[in-house]
């Protein structure tokens, strides 16, 4: 019933997902609230696309709307070839979709759910109870495959969430938060499963409101925030935006502001202070930089004690695309 | 073809899962128990008197009980649509191309099958304490509470999918499912109503059913209640069936 998976170079690159002018308005007592207001994007063949945003910025809202679950007020997409509006069926076929609460009961043991998601898909009973050993193989979950879910570990959960979506070998995986509650170890082991779905050739599109997520898991990224998408690129253009690198050193014989007039002055660098003793510089390109300063340190005749690089996080981006941390919501 | 084969899978899933757990079908077939046991005894002295209708106690009660049955037996299976709305169960099955009016019909022949067990065993249970039962009495009996379980049970779940949570669903279900219960004559046949409580009970789709039922456990199948309770039954199952469907195909967050 699916299509042999294509040759993943021949294919990589193209769009998969292509949306333009989605959005969903939800009406409520208080009045209209317009939870996704026009969202364009677009995710590549065989990358691991992220959306990047607090809770209630409209991650969940839009992918339902693309997995058929939602209709869209207005706008379009075509997804994995079909027609969001005109070829739901066929959108249905060619995709996968995980949701947050996952989708098992846990009074029916893994294998069955897992066959009887494949049967729902249209396979035969044979073809389903196949691909299903093969998916409990290749997510290392044969073991608990005949218990009840109900028994399961957090991250056996989710691995066998993400089977359910991948049964019928889509296209294009959808996972909305699935690294949501688990602990730290189950969190790296399934982005490790999540990059070999990729090196498999399915797309993966998945939320996060995980920084850290984002920008270790994903090859390219959407930040939304109240339902509009205000950034998008891959983790390391989107850092670079912001304010480059960050310098910080520090010479000997506390003769910092003499570094720091050697160094201000500098085309390539935005931005100098000097802050507890040490020198801060932004600069665009942190990696070039390095041995610039260094051999300006040295015409100085100043002897540099220590010096480190760091980089912008994810959440700085936030932070300047919407005024507002995304660490402080998290926390909230 | 489509919907019949994906009606099946589902069907099949649910009644693994009442397979896993049969104390469920037990449990169901308890209250109606208690109604036997501790209920009909207050009829026995009653069935003498006038206006009560022929064919002695049991035979008057325990058609009306299994009506009863079917009424709230269909009116509970919203509870377990909402757990697997919680656990995104319907989600995942949505998300899939399968037939929307299959993920309602396999749910609703899983309530059927579950209804017309317990109603069997109540008649059984019946048996001993006098009641008479006609072979093909009791098949057409049953064939109206598989109606009855269908409608309400279709119902119960466009409800379900609507409130999408058991504090808004019981109250709801329980208040109403009370008064049809009244006004159906189950508890005291209707013959001993005053006029007024009558013309309210015509109005109640069950009376006519809960007539009907005791008309075949009376071989009395002249009964023109027992074509007409058929008919209304199955017209009421066909609307509440097409409710049903687009609240399965519509059903969102």
């Amino acid at each position: 019933m699916s299509e042999p998976e294509a040759p993943i170079d021949a294919a990589a690159g193209q769009p998969v997902l292509e949306v333009r002018g989605l959005r969903r308005v939800f009406k409520s007592r208080r009045g209209e609230v317009e939870a996704v207001a026009g969202v364009d994007l677009r995710v590549n063949r065989g990358e691991i696309f992220g959306f990047l945003g607090p809770n209630g910025a409209g991650k969940t809202t839009t992918l339902r709307m693309l997995a058929t679950l939602l209709p869209p007020t207005s706008g379009e997409a075509t997804v994995a070839g079909a027609d969001l509006l005109k070829e739901q069926k066929l959108v249905r076929e060619r995709i996968g979709y995980v949701g947050q609460a996952g989708g098992s009961d846990p009074e029916v043991s893994g294998r069955r759910e897992l066959v009887l998601q494949g049967r729902l898909y249209g396979m035969s009973h044979a073809d389903a109870s196949e691909r299903a050993t093969r998916l409990f193989e290749m997510l290392e979950l044969t073991d608990a495959a005949d218990r009840k879910v109900g028994t399961y570990s957090g991250g056996q959960k989710q691995r066998l969430h993400i089977a359910l979506g991948l049964i019928h070998e889509p296209q294009l995986l959808f996972l909305d938060e699935p690294t949501t509650g688990l602990d730290p170890q189950s969190r790296v082991r399934l982005w490790e499963e999540i990059r070999k779905l990729r090196d498999r050739g399915t797309t993966v599109f998945l939320t996060t409101h995980y920084l850290e997520e984002a920008d270790a898991l994903c090859d390219r990224l959407a930040i939304i925030d109240h339902g509009k998408i205000v950034a998008e690129g891959t983790p390391e253009e989107l850092k670079r935006q912001v304010a480059g690198d960050v310098i910080t050193l520090g010479v000997t014989g506390d003769r910092e502001p003499a570094a720091l007039k050697a160094l201000e002055k500098q085309k390539w660098v935005r931005e100098a202070s000097l802050e507890d003793g040490v020198v801060r510089l932004y600069v665009e390109n942190g990696e070039a930089a390095m041995p610039q300063i260094l051999r300006l340190l040295e015409g100085a005749k100043l002897e540099l004690r220590t010096i480190s690089l760091s980089r912008p996080s994810l959440d700085d981006v936030f932070l300047r695309q919407t005024g507002r941390a995304l660490r402080d919501e998290e926390a909230a | 073809m489509k919907l019949l084969r994906d009606t099946w899978i589902i069907f099949v899933r649910y009644i693994q899962i009442l397979l896993g757990n049969p104390t469920w079908i037990v449990i169901g077939v308890l209250q109606p128990l208690l109604y036997l046991l501790l209920f009909a005894p207050l009829l026995e002295s009653l069935a003498k008197m006038p206006g009560f209708p022929s064919g002695g106690a049991y035979n008057v009660f325990v058609p009306g009980l299994l009506i009863q049955l079917g009424l709230f037996g269909a009116a509970g299976v919203g509870f377990s649509l909402i757990a697997e709305l919680r656990n995104g169960v319907i989600e995942r099955m949505r998300v899939t191309p399968v037939s929307r009016f299959a993920l309602l019909l396999g749910r609703g022949l899983r309530d059927i099958l579950t209804l017309v067990i317990q109603s069997f065993i109540l008649v059984v249970l019946g048996i001993p304490f006098g009641l008479k039962v006609d072979p093909l009495g009791l098949v057409i009996a049953l064939g109206l509470v598989a109606l009855i379980g269908l409608t309400i049970s279709s119902i119960a779940y466009s409800l379900a999918l609507w409130l999408r949570s058991e504090d808004s669903y019981a109250p709801l279900i329980f208040t109403s499912s009370l008064p049809l219960l009244l006004l159906s004559g189950v508890l005291l046949p209707l013959s001993l109503a005053p006029d007024w409580l009558k013309r309210i009970a015509d109005v109640n789709p069950l009376s006519y059913a809960v007539t009907a039922a005791r008309a075949v456990f009376n071989n009395d199948m002249g009964n023109p209640d027992i074509v007409k309770s058929l008919v209304i039954m199955g017209i009421l199952a066909v609307l509440a069936i097409a409710l049903a469907g687009r609240s399965f195909s519509r059903a969102v967050a």
